[in-house]
């Protein structure tokens, strides 16, 4: 018998509320205004996936690969520069990953600027410098842009939006709502590691850490996944939200509910730590270089290998398993020994975090 | 992380957990509230609940900062950020607090006030000093443990002659609450609400010692154990407790030895009285007027009392009707007993103060604890529940290491 009470959500009031930063924070709000908002308005098939990105085919005839892979992502991080990044190879590494969680090769790269007034040319530079040497690396050329400039006040130095598409491999059909109970749920390594080390560079808030952005373009990672595992059910990259929010959408996506093991998760003593006395926990702290991947069971040593041999999947841990649950909970077995729920994002942890 | 770990030491807590399993009487009922919003989330979070046995039940109580504030004195917040020249600054939790008509001050932000979110006092009088042209309001709130940092800052602010840092103060006192609930009919007269001990505050007492409470172990012959935050310091403490509660002791014992004395810190507290000095009452949410139970700035510090600045006037606004924060505030009942819970009352839009901060009682329960009602792991059936997870043969193999001592914290 359960007594849980349904989970009624107060709709958002359109005439009279206005947007709070709790719309962009990643957690449940922002996830209502998708749906009651931007869903509804522009309803199709593909948005409805409810994916960090949009898989469609080709019109026939024109002698294109089977499925091509679209996403974009803005960047209004604050600070814009930050230990192991800046908000330019953040911006090609956000949309990368974003194509990459369809189990995508991405291919194209487009970037759109908006400026203030007054803004050092010298720090817009170094900026386009990093996104340049980005794409390079990753093998994800830029080719199209935007520029445009605003009057000083009316933004915040720099904000940057890519947009990009790749190709997905033939068999590989990895999405958000194939998460099936029994599957395992893996993650490519430290959770936290992003959001802690923007955070030491805040205003107000500067402390000294050795823990870098783990922002990476993880495209080479997965195609190493998708050739050993091509039936992969889920990728997604636990950004804003962090890995607790992420594995609420799969699970609603899914249908499903989730139990993780508290010990298994990996989090660096360096994170802990600063979670520990800024009262974050490091579930919900945003990354930008890793990723949560779900298998059938029996893939999950074959794929935990081939994670943990890819550079960027060196820590690599399997975390817990995809339960039946009609009220979709993420549960976690603490390190303590009790249980607890791992619930939504409420409100915004840490603004601007990419 | 080390100095941390030890105290979440899952063997440990197993080894306490079978101790308290083997501590308590069958057939009796042992009924302890922790005081403070910090416990109750570490209750939650780590599932300390699961690690004791069925006839121990936890009652949550007032001490969550966030919660125990009314509405009047966000309403008066909203005013005072309201003004043009005004900065408000606030601790993060206070933000989502609900308002008169609908409002919060993240809706009051979004509606171009200029509210700030600040960790600490000290970052309030940073802001005041880098905008000399604005009057900074810090929206002091807490109990005896953000006082003397407000204290402190207000001292900082008359040193440096900073004209335009002003302190809106919602400081309340712990043994004012305390003696409150203990006096309620709920639980003096008709014993509605069983409470036979108390886990003490573990910063709170930091600042004001052991000593406060020796009055409500006496007068009103309920045992206190001060803990630390930890999950383990509250293990040990229940275990504590239940062995008072079985030698019929009504003491006051101390858990947090590592960072607690029978005085207190007595430099912080000669700060409080330093700037501060009694409100003859104040509004508690939950528990309405209490004499004597918090401070305002002392007329030598006028010039930094916001309420006197702008001449603020205080009105009391009733709660929601359906909101049950009252009740469950004073342990009268669980968050799950009210209509509202889970339902137009969530964190997201909190219809009640219990459900905003994470020390919340309804919070804490929402965002952790809600999968219990849906496997029917219910404290009220608690005959149904499994019996603690604790193997037998460690219990008996670890039995004779403590806790506290393994985990190096003196009792």
């Amino acid at each position: 018998m359960t007594t849980v009470k349904p989970g009624y959500v107060r709709p958002i009031d359109f005439k009279h509320g206005q947007v709070d930063m709790t719309h962009g924070g990643g957690g449940r709000a922002m996830a209502q205004l998708i749906e009651e908002l931007f869903l509804s308005a522009f309803d199709n098939e593909w948005l409805r996936q409810m994916n960090d990105q949009a898989s469609f085919t080709l019109p026939h005839g024109n002698g294109a690969p089977g499925r091509m892979v679209m996403a974009t992502d803005s960047h209004v991080v604050s600070p814009l520069f930050f230990p192991g990044g800046d908000i330019g190879c953040l911006s090609v590494h956000g949309t990368i990953n974003d194509v990459a969680m369809a189990g995508a090769q991405p291919l194209y790269l487009a970037a759109s600027f908006i400026l203030e007034e007054g803004f050092p040319l010298a720090d817009l530079k170094r900026i386009v410098d990093s996104m340049a040497h980005a794409a390079r690396e990753a093998g994800v050329p830029v080719v199209t842009g935007d520029t445009k400039v605003v009057e000083r006040g009316s933004g915040d130095g720099v904000f940057i939006t890519t947009t990009g598409v790749g190709v997905v491999p033939d068999g590989v059909q990895v999405s958000g709502d194939r998460a099936r109970p029994g599957d395992t749920v893996l993650v490519s390594g430290t959770m936290g590691d992003h959001g802690v080390a923007v955070m030491s560079f805040r205003e107000n808030l500067e402390f000294e850490t050795a823990v870098r952005s783990d922002t990476a373009a993880l495209h080479g990672l997965v195609a190493a996944m998708v050739e050993a595992v091509p039936e992969i059910r889920c990728l997604r990259d636990p950004t804003r939200g962090g890995l607790a929010t992420t594995l609420n959408e799969l699970a609603r996506q899914s249908g499903v509910g989730m139990r993780i093991r508290e010990r298994d998760v990996p989090v660096l003593p360096g994170v802990a730590a600063a979670c520990e006395f800024l009262g974050l926990d490091p579930l919900y702290v945003a990354n930008e270089g890793k990723l949560v991947a779900i298998c059938a069971p029996e893939d999950a040593e074959r794929l935990l290998a081939v994670m943990r041999a890819h550079p960027l999947g060196r820590d690599a841990a399997a975390i817990g398993e995809v339960i039946e649950d009609t009220h979709r909970f993420v549960q976690m077995e603490t390190a303590f020994g009790g249980s607890r729920v791992v619930d939504w994002l409420t409100g915004e942890q840490l603004p601007r975090i990419c | 992380m080390k100095y941390v770990d030890e105290f979440r030491d899952g063997a440990l807590a197993r080894t306490i957990a079978a101790k308290v399993a083997c501590a308590v009487e069958p057939g009796r009922s042992y009924n302890f509230m922790e005081f403070c919003g910090g416990h109750t989330h570490a209750i939650s979070r780590y599932g300390v609940i699961d690690l004791l046995p069925q006839n121990v039940r936890m009652v949550h109580g007032p001490g969550c900062p966030v919660c125990v504030l009314p509405i009047g004195r966000i309403d008066n917040a909203i005013e005072l950020a309201s003004r043009p020249e005004v900065i408000l600054c606030t601790y993060a939790d206070t933000m989502r607090v609900p308002a008169s008509g609908y409002l919060s001050l993240m809706k009051a932000k979004a509606h171009g006030m200029d509210v700030r979110m600040v960790y600490s006092a000290a970052d309030a009088l940073r802001i005041a000093r880098q905008n000399p042209a604005r009057t900074v309001v810090f929206f002091a709130i807490g109990f005896e443990t953000t006082t003397p940092p407000t204290a402190l800052a207000i001292l900082q602010a008359d040193r440096e002659g900073l004209a335009n840092f002003l302190v809106f103060c919602n400081h309340v006192l712990t043994p004012a609450a305390i003696a409150n609930i203990l006096e309620s009919p709920q639980v003096r007269g008709i014993g509605t609400v069983p409470l036979d001990g108390f886990v003490g505050p573990a910063h709170v007492s930091c600042v004001i010692g052991s000593q406060p409470y020796e009055y409500f172990a006496e007068e009103y012959g309920k045992p206190v154990v001060i803990a630390g935050f930890e999950p383990l310091d509250v293990m040990q403490a229940v275990l504590m407790l239940v062995r008072q509660v079985n030698d019929g002791r009504a003491e006051v014992e101390n858990e947090f030895t590592r960072a607690v004395t029978r005085e207190g810190n007595t430099r912080a507290k000669e700060l409080v009285a330093e700037v501060f000095e009694l409100r003859r009452s104040f509004e508690w949410r939950g528990l309405g007027e209490v004499p004597y139970s918090a401070l305002r700035i002392k007329p030598k510090y006028a010039r930094f009392d916001a309420e006197r600045r702008f001449g603020i006037e205080y009105r009391s606004v009733p709660d929601n009707k359906a909101c049950e924060c009252g009740t469950i505030l004073r342990g009268a009942k669980e968050p799950r007993d009210c209509k509202v819970f889970g339902t137009v009352c969530t964190p997201e839009s909190p219809l009640g103060s219990c459900m905003v901060s994470s020390e919340g009682a309804c919070a804490a329960y929402y965002t952790y604890g809600r999968f219990r009602d849906a496997s029917g792991l219910q404290r009220q059936n608690a005959r149904e529940r499994p019996a603690p997870r604790v193997s037998a043969p460690l219990a008996h193999r670890e039995a004779t290491s403590d806790a506290s001592s393994a985990s190096g914290a003196p009792r």
